[in-house]
């Protein structure tokens, strides 16, 4: 292993990344695209529904119901119905994702003393979102229910009475229960992934398809200085990466960093030496920048995006995908930065996971430089 | 023995590369001597770069050994890519990168000390003609310049044995002109040059020639030589008008094997002149192509290569079934 040579390779790849504005752009503008076009597109939160209210009582006690509706966070009234055509055509336009509709007898049950329904008619089409809203529905109505029964018994003469249970619910970690804020830390993950096994996957292809291989194997440049030389660029790219992603979580996401920073980028310098060696590993196999290009999109965007545990959680998954994702390296990055992220944690607790990238690293490495042929 | 082993730079022992069933370089042996200028000519197709290949350890050979100065190429690669400075056929350096970017980065493969580095590079811009063009990105070169350039390249580590595959090919006279004075330059300062071309003018340059036909050897030695000892033809040149009508009517005489247009005149390959000079003048007339000349000469080195390659053709007619 001789240094001169790595550097000499290493001065030469960053030339080219540098002289390519396309590579460029890549290399710097797409992470910070795809960090702020999914931070901001991608959440989980269902926030502010809209509803349409179809009040048939026209009560004191159904204008209550509904205006505490109105009142939190979770709805937005934005139709006040007068028939349900009205209801049916801003759900079927969308306008509306939930119908309230309080029976013309609402008020004159409850004042007797007798039970009384509401209807809720739903837009299925986003289940996701429709059973969150059916959630937010419920709680709004069993809290109605609550304060009306405790009124009755109240005026039959028991003075104030308190809820046999009193939840306290307290979120860890993530108290606002912000989905961005167990999104974004993944979402650093997932992005480095992709962007530096997809810049690295072309970069031997290159070399095959203008010749310029054939002279290198006429040199004393080993195997493994040239795809280490190669190496050495594109891991400081992604560590720069790396940081400005970090910066965008602090100032533009606000994702509390409750652990080290340090950690963070140790953690990812493991990380980005094994996701070049894929790339580098995909572009040996392949021989042409195209070829190498797809399958380094196929290899690590869709596992990364979806079998990461980023989106949809893993312990719901199948139990042979839940198999499969242990062999996705995106997953232990992502439970890494959320754990350094939301729970603060230490390499104590994230030691495994840290092991596991590293044993990636090494094996993508070992892999690269047995595939990589110093000939014809 | 000692010695003569140490003055060979280049030794190539029954030499066999098969692609699939398609024999490439079939059987080949020679050897060049140090400060050799050594040409392999040959047309399309013939071997040549797939032989340049094989010395230069690209490629496995099928059968065979290659020792290059004094390294088996198969076996001890890496001390041999020590030794060879190689230029292929097909541009190979980086285009976006600059004239001296690329030959630092060579000097970087060539683990050539700082110190120095910056000598080797002014020598290989100066040798190059590079010295306006050292910050110009190679992709904006002339096709004569990044020939310079890629030579500098592979001159920058000070190789005893430099490969040339095609170096002119596409590079205007002048420059081609250019470039073999630096080839002697090399030679005289003790770098053997191993050069592949199928310009036969260029071949005259060597100090000694390999002829190469469907991936055999058919003939070695110096131009002189070649012209001398080789040839089995005669060649009889005609002068006359409209040499390339009168093609035709030397062509189909019987006796003559082969005759081509040679600059303003035609020669004719035959192996029996005695009978055939005669038929030809008579010819000639009779079809109103009187020749104003009419002889033996000495053979052109494109007629030695012809003469080979249609007695190799004549000899071994099953060659011609099985391509």
């Amino acid at each position: 292993m001789s240094l001169l040579r790595l550097i000499a390779i290493a001065r030469k790849e960053l030339l080219h990344v540098v002289r390519d504005p396309r590579s460029l752009a890549m290399a710097i503008g797409m992470p910070m695209l795809m960090l702020l076009l999914f931070g901001y597109a991608l959440t989980l939160d269902v926030d502010r529904v809209p509803i349409a209210v179809l009040d048939r009582s026209n009560s004191v006690l159904s204008r209550e119901l509904i205006s505490r509706f109105a009142g939190c966070r979770y709805f937005s009234v934005r139709l006040h119905a007068s028939d349900y055509d009205e209801l049916e055509k801003a759900i079927d336009k969308r306008e509306v994702w939930m119908a309230v509709v309080l029976p013309e007898d609402f008020a004159r049950r409850l004042d007797s003393g007798r039970n009384t329904t509401v209807q809720l008619v739903m837009d299925g089409s986003d289940a996701n979102a429709a059973t969150i809203a059916l959630d937010y529905a419920e709680a709004v109505c069993d809290n109605f229910s609550e304060r009306m029964l405790f009124e009755a018994l109240e005026r039959k003469g028991r003075s104030w009475l308190q809820p046999p249970i009193d939840l306290r619910a307290r979120a860890w970690f993530n108290e606002a229960m912000k989905s961005r804020h167990f999104l974004v830390p993944g979402l650093i993950a997932v992005i480095m992934m992709i962007l530096s096994a997809l810049l690295t996957s072309l970069t031997v292809a290159r070399e095959w398809e203008r010749g310029t291989m054939e002279r290198l194997i006429a040199t004393p440049v080993r195997g493994s200085e040239l795809l280490l030389g190669k190496l050495t660029p594109y891991f400081c790219i992604g560590m720069l990466d790396v940081a400005l992603a970090v910066g965008l979580g602090e100032f533009v996401f606000k994702v509390p960093l409750r652990g080290n920073v340090l950690l963070v980028f140790g953690v990812a310098a493991v990380f980005l030496i094994g996701t070049p060696w894929l790339g580098l590993l995909i572009s040996i196999v392949a021989k042409n920048q195209l070829m190498a290009n797809q399958l380094a999109m196929v290899v690590t965007f869709v596992p990364s995006f979806l079998l990461s545990g980023l989106m949809f959680s893993i312990s719901n998954m199948p139990w042979a995908l839940q198999v499969v994702t242990y062999l996705v390296p995106a997953r232990y990055f992502v439970s890494v930065m959320r754990g350094i992220y939301l729970k603060g944690l230490g390499v104590r607790m994230l030691g495994l996971e840290i092991l596991l990238l590293a044993i990636f690293a090494a094996l993508v490495a070992i892999l690269a430089n047995a595939a990589f042929r110093r000939k014809l | 023995m000692r010695n003569e082993s140490a003055a060979i730079a280049i030794k190539a022992t029954n030499l066999l590369r098969r692609f699939g069933d398609f024999v490439a370089v079939n059987g080949v042996s020679f050897e060049v001597a140090k400060g050799e200028v050594f040409g392999l000519l040959g047309p399309n197709g013939a071997g040549k770069s797939t032989i340049v290949k094989l010395l230069c350890g690209l490629l496995m050979p099928s059968g065979g050994t290659a020792r290059v100065g004094g390294f088996d190429v198969s076996t001890q690669s890496d001390l041999a890519w020590m030794q060879i400075g190689y230029m292929s056929q097909r541009f190979s350096l980086y285009d976006d990168l600059t004239v001296e970017e690329n030959l630092g980065f060579f000097s970087g493969i060539y683990d050539i000390p700082a110190a120095k580095r910056r000598n080797r590079m002014d020598w290989a811009i100066e040798i190059a003609g590079l010295s306006e063009h050292r910050r110009t990105l190679a992709a904006d070169l002339a096709a004569g310049f990044k020939r310079r350039l890629a030579l500098g390249c592979a001159l920058m580590h000070e190789p005893m044995i430099v490969f040339l595959d095609e170096p002119t090919s596409g590079v205007d006279p002048i420059s081609r002109r250019q470039f073999w004075d630096l080839i002697y330059e090399l030679a005289g300062a003790g770098t053997t040059v191993f050069v592949t071309t199928h310009y036969m003018d260029e071949a005259e340059y060597c100090h000694r020639l390999a002829l190469v036909y469907r991936g055999e050897l058919i003939a070695c030695g110096s131009p002189g030589s070649l012209k001398r000892d080789i040839v089995r033809d005669t060649v009889i040149e005609v002068v006359c008008d409209r040499p390339a009508s009168a093609l035709t009517v030397v062509q189909n005489t019987p006796g003559v094997n082969e005759a081509g247009v040679f600059g303003n005149t035609i020669h004719a390959l035959t192996l029996e002149p005695a009978v055939v000079t005669p038929l030809l003048r008579a010819r000639l007339v009779e079809q109103g192509f009187p020749p104003l000349k009419l002889g033996p000469t000495k053979p052109s080195l494109e007629d030695v290569f012809v003469s080979l390659i249609w007695h190799r053709d004549r000899d071994r007619p099953a060659d011609n079934a099985s391509q």
